[in-house]
């Protein structure tokens, strides 16, 4: 017999049955819910087989089968009606009446987490170095009396302090996009830059950061980043709407008394 | 909810690059972590978060995609 587990993907309010009505989740297992105390959790079979421990650890360093996994995941998060509190990938659990012990004991920190996610997306913003912001390192010519070496050395200078003043103002414009950005949404959070060989950008990236934003305020929301991006000369990238999954948080469990 | 769009301008190979990029990030890093009747949670594995903006960047270029 083929051991079994059940793989979490959300939780909310309610799922309407018609909202699960053909949709696969990860392994192209049909997505069900399970239902306890006012919430419901979208959830799928997996094998443990595949999904146990240390086939997961395995399997989660092949990037195709991890993004595969990832988008199924995900996939089945956006099919459900927001709000919706998201969980961490590979959330597995012994069998539906764990989910469904779940969803009763900490039906209060899922019912805040909802409350706070109610009419609100997350929205990525990244800036990128402008193309016509290169530094530009004015070709001086060589003092006369100098050697090859010094001329050298001048050069190298120049370029190290230009290089080094383009790095402070990108900086400090990110610093202050992400301020401007940051009042007009509800939550932020400041994320890792992506390497440019991670972004096929050809650009440095100078921020990375997510904002939680009114669904009323999401046009305004991007206006403004657009709008930003240009008087600061930065390209801007924005991703969304996404689910919250950089802003669901549940209150940490109360020591039990 | 519409599926996210990066605003790239770019060709669609590279457009889901980036999508699949930002999805790890935020499906590895976010999301709620539950804690007690667990069998298994991503959590505790933490050696794949650390090692995986490393794992992407070596085989970034290796998504089926030609740049040159």
């Amino acid at each position: 017999m083929t051991e079994c587990g059940v793989w979490a993907y959300a939780v909310s309010a309610e799922i309407g049955p018609d909202r699960l009505a053909g949709l696969t989740g990860v392994a192209g297992q049909p997505v069900r819910s399970v239902t306890g105390d006012g919430l419901a959790a979208a959830v799928s079979t997996v094998s443990m087989a595949e999904f146990g421990e240390q086939p997961l650890r395995r399997r989660l360093e092949d990037l195709a089968w991890l993004g595969a996994t990832a988008r199924a995941h995900h996939q089945v998060i956006e099919a459900l009606a927001p709000p919706v509190v998201p969980l961490r990938l590979a959330t597995i659990y012994r069998d539906d009446s764990n989910v469904a012990a779940l969803l009763t004991q900490r039906q209060a920190d899922f019912a805040a987490a909802l409350a706070e996610l109610t009419g609100r997306s997350e929205w990525g913003v990244k800036l990128f170095v402008g193309q016509s912001v290169a530094p530009a390192t004015p070709a001086e010519p060589d003092l006369p009396g100098a050697g090859p070496g010094l001329s050298y050395l001048r050069r190298r200078q120049r370029q190290l302090a230009a290089r080094d003043q383009a790095r402070q103002a990108g900086a400090a414009t990110a610093q202050q996009v992400h301020a401007a950005l940051g009042r007009l949404a509800a939550a932020s959070q400041l994320r890792p830059l992506q390497s440019a060989e991670l972004t096929g950008e050809v650009t440095a990236m100078l921020l990375n950061a997510t904002y939680l934003v009114d669904d009323a305020a999401s046009a305004r929301f991007a206006e403004a980043a657009a709008t930003l991006g240009r008087q600061h000369g930065v390209r801007v990238e924005i991703t969304g709407p996404w689910p919250p999954y950089s802003f669901a948080v549940l209150a940490p469990r109360e020591a039990a008394s | 909810m519409s599926h996210p769009v990066p605003h790239t301008g770019d060709g669609g190979v590279q457009a889901e690059r980036i999508a699949l990029v930002d999805l790890l990030d935020r499906v590895l890093a976010g999301g709620v972590v539950i804690t007690g009747e667990i069998r298994l949670s991503i959590a505790d594995i933490d050696l794949v978060r650390v090692s995986l903006q490393a794992l992407i960047a070596s085989v970034s270029g290796g998504f089926g995609e030609t740049r040159d």
